[in-house]
């Protein structure tokens, strides 16, 4: 049974699988294990970036696609639930079509770009698909009237996830069993779902296929199997996942903009995600959220320590200055890079043996 | 024993293919009567035009090392943008320095504070381009993925170094004071500094022609992008031409961070990034590794951006995607691709 709900894809190492356990009951029952709303609000950014750096990943690593309009899909889920929640009211109703239109619209996307410009060099793809995400978050940023311009758009959500709800009076581990806590759990199970239904997508026929046309695309094409249509495909899937991510986004924080959902730091911070948890592993996906999410919480503290002890030495309390928490993360996502090209993951299964 | 001679023989390309083959030389100036059509008053025109050539020479300085670096190497660089930004921070340093000389009302003292800031500029850029071949692209020469990758973890941490070495904020500069005001030509208002980016932008683009088509290194860069091998097998090092090439091009990036970061009057960590979308479209659109299409492409560009700036504001980004997508749609491979022999 567990096997089934994993795809037969296992963590294939110990220390991964204790790690991803700790990670999943962290995540299950963070609202006990970390009362406060800083840590809840870590804990939903950390599902939903799961899912989106899983879906990048069924790009980058299983099909060996660069593409840097990732955020561009995520925010169209992100404005489609936006949009339907602020113009047609806080109703379930709404937050199901924005969603599924959100979806539909980023697959159609996908699909454009995909079979017009799949067909050119990695780096020809990489270009065209920043030069469009760009006007993308320009167009978003222009058309204020639709989209609230740089100021996003402020909505309500339907009020059983709301924090005033109450769902039972007393608390149940000295927790308040409200709606943030329901909402909580939709954006937890959402995700779970979406990450075994990507699970499961990169270990069937499709996936061993996608993993083909990386490895040698010449020799896929020659065997039979259309490489563009692959290539489509998965473009589309990985943007309906995306999109999906926005959506639980923009319900999860009851508000979208421009920084939140389309500028390219996100897509910085999901490639690093990507690259240091470990390409071609979905679980990869699941330890670089994790530890990126909570560097990017945490570390930021810690190097606030560090700069106080250093700050007779110039130039290295400047090194070490909280806000200098990237540099550090750009110069370990290039050493791992070169050094461990699999990431995190692929080195935990490597070293099994 | 015959003597004939066996002569190569050369098959001569048809007239109509070849004027199809030189087509899109003709695209500027009929983007430009286009854009006389459509804004009708001749001397908004012309500045927008002057403009908009400008725009596309400083691009095309940004841009002509990227697509060389490319053409020759088959290395694309994502962190490009990096060397244009510290090449406006190092400009806007020596230029800030040389206050005194930026002041005076002397024509030459002013000229010569611009020289120096560039020269400057360039020698660090291209310093830093060294650096960067030596540590970060060298150990991935022909694998693409891990080249973007790579180049792009290079651009986080030059960013987060600049904003080490010089502070968060942005910083303001006004021009040299010859290189301020307008002249004005009939009704239309020229503004002098767009007339000296459109002199230096011609100039680069002229002696890198003459250097790639007429000179020994032009000829050894060219042959060592045709095929890298033969090159090497006839006795020359590519690798060290390779990696003068890189700091060439970074130079290159340095000169047009000093000169667009001159043309906005203010730098900030992030300008090499945001213009790095422009540059990218303009490199795409001359096709990869094409020094002719790419001075198009950056023409292209500038024009279309600024008539549509002045036609349909909201456009203007978007235009220069179009242009991108109909120039694809017509040459998949960009204006002047170049073929390979790999």
């Amino acid at each position: 049974m567990l096997i089934k709900l994993l795809s037969g894809d296992t963590p294939r190492s110990g220390l991964l699988a204790v790690l991803l356990l700790v990670i999943l009951i962290s995540l299950a029952f963070a609202p006990f294990l970390f009362p406060g709303t800083r840590s809840l609000e870590t804990a939903a950014k950390i599902c939903i970036f799961i899912v989106l750096v899983a879906s990048y990943d069924l790009l980058l690593g299983y099909a060996g696609i660069v593409s840097f309009a990732h955020t561009m899909f995520f925010g169209i889920g992100a404005y489609g639930t936006a949009l339907a929640l602020s113009t047609t009211g806080p109703t379930y109703g709404s937050m199901i079509w924005g969603t599924a239109a959100g979806a539909i619209v980023a697959a159609v996307f996908a699909l454009a770009i995909g079979l017009f410009s799949l067909r050119v060099k990695a780096i020809f793809f990489a270009m065209v698909t920043l030069a469009i995400a760009s006007a993308f978050a320009v167009l978003v940023s222009q058309l204020s009237w639709l989209t609230g311009g740089e100021d996003g758009l402020n909505y309500s959500i339907p009020r059983e996830f709301k924090p005033a709800f109450k769902l039972v009076d007393e608390k149940i581990f000295d927790v308040r069993i409200n709606g943030k806590l329901l909402l909580y759990y939709l954006v937890f199970f959402a995700s779970l779902i979406l990450f075994l239904t990507m699970l499961r997508i990169v270990n069937s026929p499709f996936g061993r296929t996608l993993k083909a046309v990386r490895d040698n695309a010449f020799r896929a094409e020659a065997i039979g199997y259309r490489v563009v249509w692959y290539r489509t495909t998965a473009t589309v899937l990985s943007a309906v996942m995306a999109a999906l991510a926005g959506s639980l986004l923009a319900i999860w924080l009851r508000y979208t903009g421009p920084a939140t959902t389309l500028s390219m730091e996100i897509m910085i911070d999901i490639l690093l995600m990507v690259v240091i948890g470990g390409m071609g592993t979905l679980y990869g996906a699941v330890i670089g959220a994790t530890i990126f999410i909570l560097a990017q919480t945490y570390l930021q503290n810690l190097m606030g320590v560090a700069a106080e002890a250093t700050s007779a030495i110039p130039l290295v309390s400047t090194l070490v200055a909280p806000e200098r928490w990237l540099l550090w993360l750009g110069v370990l996502f290039i050493l791992s890079v070169y050094f461990f090209p699999s990431g995190i993951v692929g080195r935990l299964r490597a070293g099994r043996t | 024993m015959s003597d004939t001679t066996i002569k190569p023989r050369i098959e001569r390309v048809p007239a109509t293919e070849q004027l199809v083959q030189k087509l899109p030389v003709l695209l500027v100036p009929v983007l430009a009567l286009a854009g006389l059509l459509a804004i009708g008053n001749p001397s908004t025109w012309l500045t927008l035009t002057v403009a908009g050539l400008a725009m596309g020479m400083m691009i095309f300085i940004m841009a002509s090392g990227l697509t060389v670096v490319f053409g020759l190497m088959d290395v694309i660089n994502f962190g490009h943008g990096a060397f244009v930004t510290v090449g406006a921070f190092v400009g806007f340093t020596v230029l800030a320095w040389l206050a005194g000389w930026t002041a005076s009302p002397s024509v030459l003292l002013n000229l010569s504070a611009l020289l120096v800031a560039i020269l400057a500029a360039m020698l660090i850029t291209g310093g830093l381009g060294y650096a960067f071949e030596r540590v970060i692209v060298k150990p991935v020469y022909g694998e693409h993925l891990k080249q973007i990758l790579v180049t792009m973890g290079g651009l986080i941490v030059a960013q987060q170094m600049i904003h080490v070495v010089w502070g968060p904020d942005e910083m303001h500069l006004s021009r040299p004071e010859a290189l301020q005001g307008s002249i004005v030509l009939g009704d239309a208002a020229i503004e002098k500094y767009r007339l000296v980016a459109v002199a230096i932008g011609l100039a680069l683009f002229l002696a890198m022609r003459h250097i790639l088509k007429n000179t020994k290194i032009g000829l050894l860069v060219r042959a060592g992008v045709e095929n890298g091998e033969m090159v090497e097998a006839l006795g020359y090092r590519v690798r060290r031409l390779f990696l003068i090439v890189f700091m060439t091009g970074s130079a290159l990036a340095g000169l047009g961070g000093v000169m667009w970061g001159l043309y906005q009057e203010t730098i900030t960590a992030h300008m090499g990034s945001e213009i790095m979308v422009l540059v990218f479209i303009v490199v795409i659109i001359g096709g990869l590794g094409s020094v002719e299409g790419c001075f198009i492409g950056a023409l292209l560009v500038g024009l279309l951006a600024n008539y549509t700036a002045f036609l349909a504001p909201k456009v203007a980004l978007i235009s220069t995607i179009a242009l991108m997508v109909a120039v694809l749609m017509w040459r998949p491979q960009g204006l002047y691709p170049v073929v390979k022999a790999k």
